[in-house]
């Protein structure tokens, strides 16, 4: 078996280090927090500051004290002259400048990561709002799984940036700058001495991280190689075994598990090796500054507590250098996330708002059953010319009710689409009411229509918010109502919890005709002008399918009505019914006009409603 | 915890040699670092008390040596601890895997594929930073802690107290916000995938939400999350704010200690300019111990719990085995297969099959057609061994199938499931996938048969091209010709199809029957299906409905009975008139 053809896995695709335009974009997230982040930058810059004291301290209390020297320092004016007193004021301000440094840090982290959290609020909430606004269309063509990480995984990495890339960057930066400014105070020529060892630290740096991104490469493709073939094989793990394919499955997992392992190793050796290399670098820095500082010291110009401060500035001055490095990999992630972000943001809704001027009246929404429905040589293709729809035209009078029936794929719940304005027609027109649909807003269109969709969704929640939904205006006894008029109620109260009882998993603990009724009740509750409902073809258990064929009668009853049918009981209920066949009307009639005809509708009869009888 | 702890000895045992070697090379790591600050402590003595230039070169350059023996040994800890680590992982990992190529079905209907995934990576990991980076830290935190106690103490014991003072409280902190931390990172997780399944919710309920236009709602309940979500955020980024700058202030106050009580026993002449030196050198060594110390105790934690998790799938059964099998089981397999009162439960309720008895000649061909939940599949799959019936006997050759070895009852028989799986691998290899060593005419032979051949021919690789996310899509009729190729190359005595020309349309499924004609000459077939057109040349035909045997008989003997079969008869012909009209 060719194992390095079969798996390949993509590399993740990484983006530019640095995007002008998409950091400008980022950026006008955060003008909204921007006191907030000057706080923080102030905060990281005396912290920064701070870092600096303990060393100094250290060399004040050597030279002024432990070992006196005759030499000026900034704290003179202060400090006793005692020496025991002197020691622990200078104690007492180490300890000082450890608690104030400890407040300043918390403020600056904990403002940074509550902007960062408030920009993702924010760039979260923008996504979602978009997606409930793009065409259906789009969904057609959008996996769900890939948007979904829009709005999570993509905006987490964001707020890797901004809680802790870009701050810690800046912050590195500051804690240099200040370090060097008070080694160049102390004495130029002992900083010299340091920074020579400067580029061995950022050389061994570098090499590190060459190595350990090539390994580091090969480990994430190594763990998406175990995670997809176990996933796959533990899916399969039936075929496997009967093929008894397992010895050369355990064999190939070997193979993977021990790429994985390797490339593991790799990873160790050049840990193993950078740590030990980059100490080393430090103890070169440290032997340098005691050679250099005790020749000085030796010649009488320089003092034994500048050179103990340098010991512990040169172990300090490092750290910022190496995590430099680490900030590399955040940034660039960042901007590939950045990147499909706004690409979602920026795909443009089709089927959107009206402008009120050329806006058109709808009938209001009320019961009384009035605005006829009328289709006028309508066209519908999915895709390009592959035609769903051809030429159809048909009208349904205000409290008329009208079934569709055909074959699979003759058109007929794309009839229900259209109609919601989930898409447009490709030609030819829909008026509601007089109102042609291009001329209404979809909400508004929407809000007329109790729908019923073939695939009963549920959401989780408790059975009244599934009837409800959102729409919190109706009040519990309409949910009532509606449950009593879709025939759902006696099972209702038949739960512990009626009611409230939970829905799981898009319904999972119900059954279909449950599911079914549930949404019944939900069309009713929205007392809708136009019902419409694309009957489920599951057949369901013979109690349930009384009930359901009752709650069909009972809705349809006084209002105007579209509904693609697969029981016999509601075919024969409406006034009438269109057969569609391969995305044409084409036989139009009452139940016995249309049998009497022995057409299209005849045979279907057969075939699919008989047995019902 | 020892208890669990016991699954890991052969794997420790395994490697005991290298692991000793690795304690070694720790050992004189922290030898040799300890003796640094000694040498740091006497070139300040001697710098305040007054020496040659060539003093302070020889020290200088004993120090590098010292650096370099001592990255010497620190490369071969990590490199042999962290090393062996991996090894363990990667012999525990495959023989998680091999233990779950031996669980049955039933194992994998019972357990959740992500939960299965998550014991083999994240728990695997867990228990490797266990014995990993956990004992070397530990025995690190340890042996550097009791060198430098004896050396400080040596000088100093009680100025040594008060500067370790702090030690216990950073370890402590480290445990504490890391628990913690941990904590509400996992609580972040759950929310993350809260969030994650609202979406998919939303997004998958895209039409229903715009036809009740509850945008708006949508939109709300999102930001109750979203805010809910940022909240727990915040929680762990005060957690965080405080860690790190708490962490930085305690060690600081170590130093503190050092300048204040050290600088005073300096003033009090007790010990020397250097020995103060000294001390604040080694307290720069044990910040990471330090911080270790805490962060080792999560690690065991976490890792004992992981590890209860992996012995729990290891101590799995397999339910189907060879146990029955006696002196090697029967030699050739001709191919007659016997159900004798069979029946099947599924959990309680009434039975998915019910005292069936069925006996197919060798060289035979039975269809069984039947209405969706009939018992078809649980029928066929005995004969396999998927599942062993709960009453009754399936015999193949006269043989109980549990008295023949797994092996070679599978070996005997070419199935096509009723879901086709195939794998991402190439057509090439998912045809030849229970035929070993497969030569290329016969995977074109088998492709032929299975009426695959002219498709893979239109593939930008044709053979070689991979089947799934990373190559090309196959259609679902694809998939099934693809998966009858598989079972006809193994050549197999019995040859069992669960609807597998279901998706096949008409044309392509009569051709692919007339070639099958052929191939099932001599073999014994079992052919499930809806389609009359599939089953009605069979030698005979049942008809399977509510786990029980209604009709049997062959296509005019069951048309002429007038029940389901003549039924589904009559519906077939209706819709093949509706096609053309």
């Amino acid at each position: 078996m060719s194992d390095g053809a079969a798996f390949h896995v993509e590399e993740e695709t990484l983006g530019k280090l640095y995007d002008a335009r998409l950091v400008r974009r980022l950026l006008r997230y955060l003008r909204p927090y921007r006191r907030l982040v000057a706080l923080a930058v102030a905060m990281l810059m005396a912290s920064s500051m701070l870092a600096v004291a303990g060393p100094y301290l250290t060399k004040v209390a050597i030279d002024k004290y432990l070992n006196p020297q005759r030499v000026p320092s900034l704290l003179d004016a202060w400090l006793s002259a005692d020496r025991f007193a002197g020691l622990s004021q200078i104690a007492l301000l180490y300890l000082a400048v450890l608690l104030v440094g400890f407040v300043f840090q918390y403020v600056e982290t904990y403002v940074m990561q509550y902007t960062g959290q408030k920009v993702m609020f924010d760039l979260r909430t923008e996504i979602f709002g978009h997606l409930q606004k793009l065409d259906i269309r789009f969904y057609d063509r959008s996996p769900v799984g890939r948007l979904v990480t829009r709005v999570t995984t993509d905006v987490d990495v964001l707020n890797e940036l901004f809680a802790a890339g870009v701050v810690a960057i800046f912050g590195d930066l500051l804690t240099l700058a200040f370090i060097a400014a008070a080694m160049v105070t102390l004495s130029p020529g002992l900083m010299l001495a340091v920074l020579a060892a400067g580029p061995l630290v950022v050389g061994v740096t570098f090499l590190f991280r060459r190595a350990a991104r090539d390994a580091n490469r090969r480990i994430r493709v190594a763990i998406a190689r175990i995670n997809a073939y176990l996933q796959e094989h533990v899916t399969g793990m039936m075929v496997v075994q009967l093929f008894n394919h397992e010895p050369r499955s355990r064999a190939s997992f070997d193979r993977i598990n021990a790429d994985h392992r390797d490339a593991y190793k790799d990873a160790i050796r050049a840990h193993a090796l950078f740590y030990p290399a980059i100490e080393w670098v430090g103890t070169l820095a440290l032997v340098v500054l005691l050679v250099y500082g005790g020749h000085r010291i030796l010649g009488g110009t320089l003092t034994i507590g500048v050179l103990v401060a340098f010991m512990q500035y040169a172990l300090r001055v490092f750290r910022p250098i190496q995590d430099l490095g680490e900030k590399y990999n955040i940034l660039q992630s960042a901007m590939a996330s950045a990147e499909r972000i706004f690409k979602l943001l920026d795909t443009k809704v089709e089927i959107g708002e009206v402008a009120p001027a050329s806006r058109r009246a709808l009938p209001k929404p009320d019961a009384a059953p009035d605005g006829r429905i009328e289709f006028e040589n309508v066209w519908f293709a999915y895709q390009g010319e592959d035609w769903v729809l051809k030429d159809v035209s048909f009208a349904v009078e205000p409290g008329e009710t009208v079934a569709i029936v055909g074959h699979t794929g003759a058109g007929k719940t794309t009839i229900l689409s259209l109609l919601l304005r989930f898409y447009d027609t490709s030609r030819g027109g829909i008026r509601v009411g007089g109102a042609d649909l291009k001329d209404c807003d979809p909400v508004e269109l929407r809000r007329r229509f109790g729908v019923v969709l073939q695939d009963p969704y549920l959401f989780s929640g408790t059975i009244s918010s599934n009837i409800r939904l959102g729409t919190n205006t109706i009040p519990d006894e309409r949910v009532e109502e509606a449950a009593e008029e879709a025939n759902l109620a006696s099972f209702i109260r038949s739960l512990p919890r009626g009611f409230d009882e939970e829905v799981r998993e898009r319904g999972s603990s119900l059954s279909t005709g449950q599911k079914q009724l549930i949404n019944f009740a939900r069309a009713l509750a929205h007392r809708p002008k136009f019902l419409i409902l694309d009957e489920a073809t599951s057949s369901v258990d013979t109690e349930t399918e009384f009930r359901v064929r009752e709650a069909v009668g009972r809705m349809v009853t006084g209002r105007t009505s579209i509904i693609v049918a697969h029981r016999l009981s509601t075919i024969q209920r409406a006034d009438r019914i269109l057969v569609m066949h391969k995305g044409r009307l084409r036989e139009s009639g009452s139940h016995q006009q249309l049998l009497a005809q022995r057409g299209i509708y005849w045979k279907l009869y057969q075939l699919q409603y008989k047995d019902q009888e | 915890m020892l208890r669990q702890l016991r699954t890991m000895w052969p794997y420790l045992l395994r490697y005991r040699w290298r692991f000793a070697a690795g304690i070694a090379a720790l050992l004189l790591k922290d030898a040799t670092a300890v003796v640094a600050p000694l040498l740091i402590r006497h070139i300040i003595d001697t710098l305040t008390a007054g020496l040659t230039l060539r003093r302070v070169w020889q020290f200088g350059l004993l120090l590098l040596g010292l650096g370099l023996v001592k990255g010497f040994f620190q490369y071969w800890m990590r490199w042999i601890v962290i090393g062996v680590s991996r090894e363990i992982e990667y012999d525990l990992r495959n023989d998680l895997f091999a233990h779950l190529t031996r669980l049955s079905p039933r194992f994998y209907g019972a357990h959740r594929t992500g939960d299965i995934m998550a014991r083999a990576t994240n728990d695997l990991n867990a228990v490797r930073m266990m014995i990993g980076p956990g004992v070397m830290y530990w025995c690190d935190t340890f042996v550097i802690f009791l060198a430098a106690i004896a050396v400080m103490g040596s000088i100093d014991w009680r100025l040594t107290f008060f500067v370790l003072l702090p030690v216990p409280a950073v370890s402590f902190s480290v445990g504490w916000f890391g628990r913690l931390i941990h904590d509400r990172f996992q609580r972040i997780q759950e929310m993350f995938s809260d969030i994650s399944s609202r979406v998919q919710e939303n997004l998958s309920g895209v039409r229903t939400v715009r036809a009740y236009a509850q945008e708006d709602a949508e939109r709300e309940r999102f930001g109750e999350l979203n805010r809910e979500y940022i909240r727990e955020n915040l929680r762990l980024a005060r957690l965080w704010g405080s860690f790190y700058p708490l962490l930085e202030t305690l060690i600081g106050l170590t130093f503190v200690i050092v300048l204040w009580l050290g600088g005073r026993q300096v003033l009090r002449g007790a010990i020397t300019l250097g020995s103060f030196v000294m001390f604040t050198s080694y307290m720069g060594m044990l910040i990471w111990p330090m911080i270790a110390l805490g962060w080792v105790v999560n690690l065991m934690q976490r890792g004992t719990a992981s590890l209860a998790r992996i012995n729990e799938l290891l101590g799995q059964k397999p339910d189907i085995d060879d146990a029955a099998v006696r002196d090697g089981g029967p030699g050739e397999i001709r191919g007659e297969i016997e159900f004798a009162g069979v029946g099947v439960d599924y959990g309680a309720g009434t039975p998915a099959l019910d005292s069936i008895d069925l006996k197919i000649p060798a060289g035979q061909t039975l269809a069984i057609v039947g209405p969706t939940g009939g018992g078809k599949t649980t029928l066929i799959n005995l004969i396999a061994r998927l599942r062993d019936p709960e009453r009754g006997r399936v015999r193949l050759d006269g043989v109980d199938v549990r008295e023949i070895p797994l092996e070679r009852l599978r070996a005997s028989i070419g199935m096509v499931p009723q879901e086709t799986f195939l794998f991402s691998e190439t057509v090439a290899e998912n045809i030849a996938f229970g035929a070993g060593q497969a030569a290329e005419a016969e995977i074109g032979r088998a492709a032929e048969i299975a009426g695959i051949a002219p498709d893979v021919e239109e593939f930008p690789q044709k053979y070689q091209t991979l089947v799934g996310e990373r190559g090309i899509t196959l259609s679902g009729g694809q998939k099934q010709r693809a998966a009858i190729a598989r079972a006809l190359i193994r050549d197999p005595r019995i040859l069992i199809l669960d609807d597998a020309l279901s998706s096949v349309d008409t044309l392509t499924e009569e051709r692919i029957l007339t070639h099958l004609a052929g191939v099932m000459r001599g073999r014994t077939t079992l052919l499930i299906s809806h389609r009359v057109s599939t089953v009605r040349s069979a030698d005979r035909i049942v008809v399977l409905s509510g786990g029980r045997l209604v009709e049997q008989g062959t296509h005019d003997e069951l048309l002429g009975r007038g029940g389901y079969y003549a039924a589904l008869h009559q519906k077939q012909l209706l819709e093949a008139e509706l096609e053309e009209a």
